[in-house]
């Protein structure tokens, strides 16, 4: 009798699904969604990492691939203006940015949330200048983290596929109707050529079909969008998208599971790895979670129980989840990939304390930094990291410092 | 402040969108004010200089009074004082309240 192995039976399903592979960087797999999804409008400016899906997109465009109408902004901010404005005519949208664009959108993140646009926005984390960079790190979309935007980060151009496709289903339900941002890390994931297992486009175009607004701007049904709210009601339409939020969160499952009938691919909230018994648990978003994994096989080699947890939906928060899978550690590493400047800890950790607090015995949580201006991150220093967190459990610290990973001391 | 029933975050549209025509009408922004405008007509010119001035508008032009060039609408005045204040002759006195 032979025995099926992991790949050998996803290469079955792949099979039996009509998908296709192709050879992507993590920017070409979500240019190449974002075409599948049949988006009507998309309004862009390019910027380093990102720049590869601006340039396939307006390719697909040139080459008549896609209807849709690509606008070439002057800046990332005109380029979120014009989501803003196709999204309230009823239009699907995409635009894409990173870094510096992200910031220099910031004001227009508030309107799209608030006015309620549906828009998905990839985002190739970049660290932000001064010192100017341009590779991988988390700072740019922590700075976003209270825009009222959704965000999801991606471990690889799979995930950036997969994500991308099921941004537009989330974002758009008539009852979330929020902006998503699908993160990918700089370099690391939108340019390493990948393996990416591609749906067929009539599935996506069952799975996606055309966006059907109930309100939107209408000359035949006037409606007026982006009026002032004084203080008798700005507080209620904050209080709806906090509402959103919970919807989008009671959703997910519904979302992940639609999404396996399609691809055949599950995915979940927050991903764990050797878990169950473990007794130190390294906590990561995106690709560096692949990374932890390898470190938890390595300690693991060593008798020492680790696990890992990648945290895939960032906004809405997965709460319960983070508590169920971490609460009979005795200690967590929480890796962030951007600073909190003065802050008791950074964005990832400051969430995993707040969600692990109620417990009356909780695990030791040690704050991490590390990789900041796309600084390589090996298994031995996640793994030492995952050593020392457990070290001092042991030593029954409660409260430690921030530490910083790889910086010269 | 609006006169109507105010909703809960659950019954308000979504976005803040409108979707009444001329519902900033309900916003009675009289309510704002903490000085009142008030205008001796036995001193008024009739210039009309407080009606082009007004920012709101909510002096209103009376074409066909005899008596009354201009009229204040205190549903809607903020009770700002620039008319007062470019009134040739003095005749707009700011009332508090």
């Amino acid at each position: 009798m032979t025995t099926v192995t992991e790949v050998e039976r996803k290469e079955e399903v792949r099979k039996m699904m009509g998908q296709r592979v192709l050879g992507l960087r993590g920017d070409d797999a979500v240019a190449y969604a974002a075409r599948q999804a049949n988006v009507d409008v998309i309004s862009a400016y390019p910027i380093t990492p990102q720049t590869i899906m601006v340039e396939e997109l307006s390719r697909f465009v040139a080459n008549g691939w896609i209807k849709a109408k690509y606008i070439n902004m002057e800046s990332e901010h005109s380029a979120m203006s014009g989501c803003i404005g196709a999204a309230l005519v009823g239009a699907r949208t995409f635009t894409a940015t990173a870094s510096q664009g992200l910031a220099y959108m910031h004001e227009a993140l508030y309107a799209a949330s608030g006015l309620r646009c549906p828009t998905v926005m990839a985002v190739a984390c970049r660290a932000l200048s001064a010192p100017l960079n341009i590779h991988g790190d988390h700072s740019d979309v922590f700075g976003s983290r209270d825009s009222g935007w959704m965000q999801v980060f991606c471990e690889n151009a799979q995930e950036a596929y997969d994500m991308t496709l099921a941004a537009f289903k989330l974002a758009e339900d008539e009852k979330v109707l929020t902006p998503i941002m699908v993160n990918l890390d700089g370099f690391i994931t939108s340019h390493s050529l990948e393996r990416v297992n591609i749906l067929p486009d009539e599935v996506v175009n069952q799975y996606l079909p055309p966006r059907n607004a109930k309100l939107k701007l209408d000359p035949d049904k006037p409606v007026t969008f982006g009026a002032m709210a004084l203080p008798d009601y700005y507080f209620e339409f904050k209080r709806q998208q906090e509402g959103a939020m919970a919807e989008a969160y009671r959703l997910m499952p519904k979302l992940w599971r639609d999404f396996a009938v399609i691809s055949g691919r599950r995915y979940s909230n927050v991903r764990p790895y050797r878990l169950n018994d473990a007794e130190v648990a390294i906590v990561s978003m995106g690709s560096t979670s692949g990374t932890a994994r390898y470190a938890v096989d390595e300690l693991r080699s060593r008798k020492i129980k680790a696990g890992a947890l990648n945290v895939r939906l960032f906004k809405p928060w997965p709460g319960p989840e983070i508590l169920k899978a971490l609460m009979n550690c005795k200690a967590v590493a929480v890796l962030d990939k951007a600073m909190s400047f003065g802050a008791p800890g950074t964005a990832l950790f400051e969430d995993v304390a707040t969600s692990l607090y109620g417990l009356p015995k909780g695990p030791t949580l040690v704050n991490y930094v590390y990789g900041l201006g796309g600084r390589d991150v090996t298994i031995a220093e996640i793994a030492k990291a995952a050593e020392d967190s457990l070290k001092l459990a042991r030593q029954r610290k409660k409260i430690v410092p921030t530490r910083y990973m790889g910086v010269r001391d | 402040m609006s006169q109507r029933k105010k909703l809960s975050w659950k019954e308000a549209t979504i976005a803040g969108a409108i979707t009444t025509p001329k519902s900033s009408m309900d916003y009675k922004t009289g309510l704002w004010r903490n000085q009142t405008p008030e205008i001796d007509y036995s001193r008024c010119t009739k210039c009309l200089i407080c009606w082009i001035n007004c920012p709101e508008p909510t002096i209103t032009r009376l074409v066909c009074n005899p008596e009354r060039a201009v009229e204040i609408d205190q549903e809607y005045c903020k009770g700002c004082g620039i008319c007062a204040n470019v009134c040739p002759v003095k005749c707009i006195t700011m009332r508090a309240g």
